[in-house]
């Protein structure tokens, strides 16, 4: 992985270390008979931010939902820091509590409050004592602007302020490792702006990133790596300048003149 | 083309909001509006209040006429001369009949303060205001109303009770280990002790006893109650277990929950009822006494329990993938999802389902007069019915006896009705 040495070419100096975060050799995944993930090899270092682009159906969302296990990989190997995924539940429950996931619906629990939902697995899976969980919850919601919601329910939000939620309670369980899944396909163009200003604050403290989206400002901002994807496969990865300024094949080339066309 | 226009517009102040258009308001229009606002409709109410008027004046005299103190229907008859009316003195001669069956007389105040701790240990499994300590209280209530209402020593609740503990205590010492082995060691372990606990029953059985009751001298309102409480009690958590069993992703247990269902559901209760009262004998060892309210109840919670779990589990696919998968990637594992995640939701929404099966179910306890045990309906249509004083008084206990239900019912109803308003936080 040669491009993650050259670190200073990546935006706002941000550190990326030698250690590996994940490591995926030779994955395969079907579904049924369809062939939807096709020897994936990826090494992402600590530290590193990702940005997964690619057509619909292309197989990034299940790329990155393979790494915490909400889908089952039928082969090669998946290691996320150090625990290799096996269908041993221990391992897997251990690998999910050390990496967060946002989704593109928010997926927040709609009978529980603001607060519930960011110390309720702290409590039951770190045993946290609830005291000291609402603290952590309190400090990372002021983080994401809003503390102030705490005693609302989810329903009383608006869809960014909702993704906000869904990023500090996830970052409540103190993660390693960080996945994004399309976080800002279901929101209104006004509200894109605050998720990934906070999406970027993450990423200036360092932690460890790989997300699915369309924002090329957000990848050309804070990525230090873009992966393109197609049809199952890895097509081009590369620094996001190179990738967006120079691209190499020509199914990558297609893609950027749509989404960046108008 | 050639015409200039003014395309650029700027709003500079804001509109203050205003007050909705006072509405005309007054009796008159109310009426129009609602009742007479075309031909058809005008028709429709003239029609209704008709309706109205004949039910009425059927009823009221019927019931002003009655006669409420009487010893018989012939006095009541003799009383009413020509006047029509009801004989409501039926009534106030039989309810105890009604609503205690034939428990005897002089010792009413146990089933009596068995109801009335019901609504104690009622209180905090239905209102979250009422302090959870209470909860000690309701779960101690099962044995202490055995006790009041059969009587007997007081040994055996205990020591059913302490049984429970015991298994309790060695699962959860055995659970770490493993689940299985937890639930095997904490059954196996209250089944010894129960066994043993037989021989203490049977050779010192007098401590703190009460007046035994027998089973067939329980009936009226009371067994309805009994079997009511009792059942819903019990077809809930089974048909949680059932509807998350039939979610499974191991065969085994999903096909057992489903033939249970399945097979439950596809036969009428009163054949149930049936198997409890005659055929369940033959699978026994002979000499054992299995009550038959206990079989009763077992058939009913069997019945009601698949029911449910077809309620449970249209709200388990009602609920989107996204929940299940958020819980998952928070690292939260089965039992911890589905307890604070998945069933919260899920049976919030099954609440309407699951009350009407709850009603559903209350109102069917009546089934059992069908198996000769004298519940509300066996003791009308039976003793009450075929007495010289008041043969031919339907109208009037039968009357009685629906208002009993219809109060119960509608409180169920109600009850549900508000807790959904109480639980909606999603739609705020």
């Amino acid at each position: 992985m040669a491009m993650t040495e050259n670190a200073p070419e990546t935006p706002a100096d941000m550190k990326v270390s030698d250690e590996v975060a994940i490591e995926i050799q030779g994955m395969n995944k079907w579904y049924g008979a369809f062939h939807v993930l096709r020897d994936i090899d990826l090494t992402v270092y600590r530290g590193e931010r990702i940005v997964i682009c690619g057509p619909s159906g292309s197989g990034k969302s299940t790329l990155i939902r393979c790494i915490n296990a909400l889908e089952e990989h039928q082969k090669g190997s998946i290691n996320v820091d150090g625990t290799v995924l096996s269908s041993d539940i221990k391992n897997i429950d251990r690998v999910r509590s050390e990496v967060g996931m946002v989704f593109q619906h928010f997926n927040l629990f709609p009978h529980l409050t603001i607060l519930e939902n960011c110390t309720l697995a702290p409590i039951w899976v770190r045993k946290t004592p609830k005291r000291e969980a609402e603290e952590t919850a309190m400090h990372f919601l002021e983080k994401v602007k809003i503390p102030e919601q705490a005693d609302k329910y989810p329903g009383q939000l608006s869809g960014g302020q909702q993704q906000r939620v869904a990023i500090a309670r996830s970052l409540c369980m103190k993660p390693r490792i960080m996945l994004f899944d399309e976080p800002t396909s279901a929101l209104d163009p006004e509200m894109i702006s605050e998720v990934l200003d906070t999406m970027i604050e993450l990423a200036e403290e360092g932690m460890t990133m790989l997300c699915v989206t369309h924002e090329m400002g957000f990848a050309r901002k804070v990525a230090n790596r873009v992966i393109f994807m197609d049809a199952g496969q890895i097509v081009e990865q590369n620094e996001p300048e190179e990738f967006f300024n120079n691209p190499q094949s020509d199914r990558t080339k297609l893609f950027l003149s749509q989404i960046l066309g108008h | 083309m050639a015409e200039p226009r003014t395309a650029a517009f700027v709003r500079h102040d804001q509109l203050p909001p205003s007050p909705p258009p006072a509405a005309e308001t007054g009796v008159i229009k109310w009426l129009r509006e609602n009742l007479f606002s075309s031909v058809l409709n005008s028709v429709l109410t003239l029609a209704a209040l008709y309706c109205i008027y004949a039910l009425l004046s059927g009823f009221l005299p019927w019931f002003f006429n009655g006669v409420w103190d009487a010893e018989s229907v012939r006095d009541c008859n003799e009383q009413m001369g020509e006047n029509r009316g009801g004989c409501f003195a039926a009534i106030e001669a039989t309810w105890r009949q009604m609503v205690f069956g034939i428990y005897p007389n002089d010792i009413y105040w146990r089933p009596v303060t068995a109801f009335v701790l019901l609504w104690v240990a009622f209180a905090p499994v239905l209102f979250q205001a009422v302090p959870r300590k209470l909860l000690y209280f309701t779960l101690l209530y099962p044995f202490l109303a055995y006790w009041l209402v059969w009587g007997g020593t007081v040994l055996i609740p205990v020591l059913a009770l302490l049984g429970l503990v015991v298994g309790y205590v060695v699962y959860s010492r055995l659970v770490d280990q493993s689940f299985a082995m937890g639930f095997l060691g904490g059954v196996l372990a209250a089944a010894i002790f129960w066994w043993l606990s037989g021989f203490i029953t049977s050779n010192a059985g007098d401590v703190l006893a009460l007046r035994e009751v027998a089973t067939r001298n329980i009936g009226g309102f009371m067994l309805n109650m009994i079997l009511g409480v009792v059942c819903v009690s019990l077809s809930l958590p089974l048909g949680i277990v059932l509807a998350l069993g039939r979610q499974s992703s191991m065969p085994i247990i999903k096909w057992i929950c489903v033939i249970f269902i399945e097979f439950v559901r596809g036969v009428p209760l009163i054949t149930l009822l049936f198997v409890a009262n005659v055929v369940l004998a033959y699978f026994l060892p002979p000499g054992t006494n299995f009550d038959l309210i206990l079989r009763v109840i077992i058939m009913i919670t069997m019945f009601a329990g698949a029911y449910i779990a077809e309620v449970i589990r249209g709200g388990l696919a009602a609920l989107p993938r996204g929940q299940y998968e958020a819980a998952d990637s928070l690292g939260l594992d089965y039992a911890q999802s589905m307890r604070l995640i998945i069933l919260p939701q899920a049976l919030k929404i099954s609440i309407p389902g699951i009350v009407n099966v709850a009603v559903g179910l209350f109102k069917d306890t009546t089934l059992v007069s069908v198996i000769s045990m004298f519940d509300l309906v066996g003791i009308i249509r039976g003793p009450i019915l075929a007495s010289t004083e008041w043969n031919g008084v339907y109208w009037e206990v039968f009357g009685f006896a629906a208002c009993l239900f219809f109060i119960i019912c509608y409180g169920i109803s109600q009850y549900s009705q508000w807790l959904e308003r109480q639980l909606a936080t999603d739609r705020r």
